[in-house]
């Protein structure tokens, strides 16, 4: 049963990203498509989830190929709650973008090319959960990444791709520096099969082991935004559509984290770098955090607390116990939920209010109050408020840094709680201006204006009309060297060049950012709301089944540490080569 | 079979130059950089099979003398993901140079804008805190309108420059 069922979290998306390319001339038939292959994933992960949790842990080899050789798909607790909870979220994700499509009509994003990507995506995520070898999972990665970099970049619009570049540049670094570690692990043990692995890795020298260890570390905190490996992602994630970098938000980064648990528990058991990640959990959740505070558009203190909770998960991690494990998976699957509604109630934000620049929105609480509503649970959750799943997430984790009791561990204890209280600040923060505060205490648009040809003549901004006029400027002419410039040397005229040109950069990068500013404050359409408020009611729900999903972290960190229950459901309970 | 030192001086010298090409900051090197390193990779990948050896197929070649095929079926596959990455690399290369005139990495001007900013915010200070000249005009003891004093007016963001008119 199992065995025909797992392969399909992959193969379903990816066939339905080919049926969807055949039909983009048809949205409605690609739209109903995306819909049913997604909710086929869903209902295939559930079923995945419990079987997995009543009869332990299942593998598939692909194509019937002798175990070691070929390639295998690993279903246990954890793989299969994180399909669980990715499925789920992508659906989400996807309804709401469906709602977005039909209300703006499908300008700027071009649907036909949207949807198969998405797909495409959804089958990287679960291939990436399922494999049960190194270069499965680097094709897992791959497949991920490259749909992402198309999603990121839909549009091509300035800041897209300038964003886009910083994303791309960063991925292709740690996938180079994964695909060098799986070559040493080959060379080194003459395998890639993450069971035979976990026997062989052991064996080895110590210097040895250390090195491959930090190679894969490095490699899965890029992607999982660590800190210090974490300065691209609030440069690259708010610049994407909502729904985009919802689905992002949600899902990437956790694929990462899921990559440290295998490595940490599965690979290498013995905790020789636990201390380092101990760190540099601890620095992520800060400096995370602090960077959240200092921002003033909602995107990117949203992008910023993401990463400073990605610190929990690794805390949690490189604790070593199972009591951590199981704090860190359950944060894990309330973090991806968490996070993703919370940038989609960003996307509505920009729509009711006209942009996300916290600073510019006032008084949505009165003008909007079911936005009020969504934001505002959503946010107390990501702070850690009782009763919330972010209290018992949290609160799981600390007990877990106390039964461990080192002086490291009540470091990280007082940084997790500081961190949530710094959270709180920040949703705070956008609370108090975005929607408590009367609408005309917001610097509105002439004030904006003044103060801008205050700064100086030159800066004085063009109508708001023209700004609309021109989503996509064609390329300048170079302009004519200013008079000063007459007769400096060579480097100067380069400089000014780029002076000039960082200018019309700028000057887009501004058109395209007021693009959504008062003026265009679209309506909030109905699909949008309601698939906001589901995942709103999901996170609370997580609250309501938080007993029985942390039973089930329990267990699968169980499992983790116990190791033999995955590596047996590989090679079947007989002697391990 | 004796070891061979050409791979290894091979790999370090693509890694090297290809590190060195990443960080820069136009995009094309950072391009020829990327493609350097890969090439660097997927020759560490080969070295990983170990011993040179005949063709993996049977009939053509003993299996004691046969070279070990799986680093081979890897290296295909890294190179097509390589491969497509590298022209959809090229594709944003093109794509900002359209858009902007320039192929460097792009200044993030939202980071700008919040290192220029003020420590304070408008709406963080008492008003009654400040001298009577700085007070907002809306304040019951203001006694001029803000911004007609020697201060500067406080604001709670700068503002990125405006487009200038079109030509």
């Amino acid at each position: 049963m199992t065995g025909v069922l797992a392969p399909l979290p992959v193969l379903l998306p990816l066939l339905g990203a080919a049926a969807a390319l055949l039909v983009g001339r048809h949205p409605h038939i690609q739209r109903a498509l995306s819909l049913v292959v997604l909710a086929a994933v869903l209902a295939v992960s559930v079923v995945l989830l419990l079987t997995a949790d009543a009869d332990g842990a299942v593998s598939v080899a692909v194509g019937g190929w002798r175990v070691p050789l070929g390639i295998v798909l690993a279903v246990d607790r954890l793989s299969a709650l994180m399909l669980v909870v990715a499925s789920t979220v992508a659906l989400g994700v996807l309804v709401f973008a469906v709602g977005q499509g039909n209300a703006d009509g499908d300008e700027g994003t071009p649907v036909s090319i949207f949807h198969p990507t998405f797909l495409v995506l959804v089958a990287g995520v679960s291939n990436a959960f399922l494999a049960g070898d190194l270069f499965n999972l680097y094709v897992g990665f791959e497949i991920l990444l490259m749909a992402s970099y198309v999603l990121l970049t839909l549009g091509g619009t300035a800041p897209r791709i300038r964003g886009g570049i910083t994303y791309v540049v960063v991925s292709l670094t740690s996938s180079l520096i994964f695909l060098a570690a799986i070559a040493l692990i080959y060379a080194a043990t003459g395998t890639v099969n993450m069971a035979q692995l976990a026997v062989r890795l052991g064996e080895l020298p110590a210097g040895t082991q250390l090195l491959l260890h930090s190679l894969l570390l490095i490699a899965f905190c890029i992607k999982a935004a660590v800190f210090p490996l974490s300065a691209w992602l609030p440069d690259s994630y708010p610049t994407a559509p909502a729904p985009v970098t919802a689905v992002f938000a949600g899902l990437l980064t956790k694929v990462g984290v899921y990559a440290i648990i295998r490595t940490q528990t599965l690979l290498f058991p013995d905790g020789a770098l636990d201390d380092v990640l101990l760190w540099a959990a601890l620095a992520t959740m800060l400096i995370g955090i602090l960077g959240a505070v200092a921002q003033t558009d909602l995107r990117r203190i949203l992008s910023f607390t993401l990463v400073s909770h990605i610190g929990y998960m690794v805390f949690g991690i490189a604790l070593g116990t199972t009591a951590g494990l199981a704090g860190a998976i359950f944060y894990v699957a309330h973090h991806i939920a968490i996070q993703t509604t919370l940038f989609l109630v960003a996307g509505l934000i920009e729509r009711q209010g006209g942009s996300t620049a916290v600073d510019r929105l006032g008084g949505l609480a009165g003008s909007a109050p079911v936005l009020a509503v969504l934001f505002f649970v959503p946010a107390m959750n990501l702070a850690g408020i009782p009763p919330l799943s972010g209290f018992i997430g949290k609160l799981g984790l600390l007990e877990a840094g106390v039964a461990v009791g080192t002086g490291p561990a009540y470091v990280l204890i007082a940084g997790g709680v500081l961190t949530s209280l710094l959270t709180l600040i920040a949703v705070a923060r956008v609370w108090t201006r975005a929607f408590w505060r009367p609408a005309a205490q917001a610097p509105s648009e002439d004030t904006a204006a003044a103060a801008a040809a205050a700064a100086g003549p030159e800066r004085a901004p063009a109508s708001g009309t023209a700004d609309e006029s021109e989503p996509e400027p064609e390329p300048q002419p170079e302009p004519e060297p200013e008079p000063e410039l007459i007769g400096a040397g060579a480097s100067g005229v380069r400089r000014a060049a780029r002076r000039a040109a960082w200018q019309r950069h700028t000057d887009v990068a501004t058109a395209a950012s007021a693009e959504g500013q008062p003026g265009e404050r679209r309506g909030l359409p109905r699909v949008m709301v309601l698939t906001t408020g589901g995942m709103v009611a999901l996170t609370v729900a997580l609250t309501g089944i938080a007993g029985p999903l942390y039973g089930l972290a329990d267990r699968a960190a169980a499992d983790l540490r116990e190791r033999t229950p995955y590596i047996e459901s590989v090679f079947g309970p007989r002697e391990v080569p | 079979m004796t070891p061979t030192v050409v791979l290894p001086v091979l790999i370090g010298g693509l890694y090297a130059a290809g590190v060195y090409l990443l960080l820069d900051r136009s995009l094309t090197r950072v391009l020829l950089g990327f493609l350097l390193l890969g090439n660097a990779t997927n020759l560490l990948l080969l070295s990983a099979g170990g011993p040179s050896g005949g063709a993996p197929i049977v009939g053509i070649s003993e299996p004691e003398e046969m070279n070990d095929p799986l680093p081979q079926a890897l290296i295909l596959t890294a190179i097509v993901i390589t491969f497509g990455v590298a022209a959809f690399l090229l594709a944003m290369i093109h794509r900002s140079w359209r858009l902007v005139r320039e192929e460097v990495v792009g200044t993030d001007e939202e980071d700008r804008r919040v290192a220029a900013r003020k420590a304070t915010d408008r709406d963080e200070l008492d008003p009654d805190d400040l001298a009577p000249d700085d007070r907002p005009a809306a304040h019951a003891d203001s006694l001029h309108a803000p911004g007609d004093g020697d201060a500067e007016p406080l604001a709670d963001d700068v503002h990125l420059p405006r487009r200038r008119a079109r030509r």
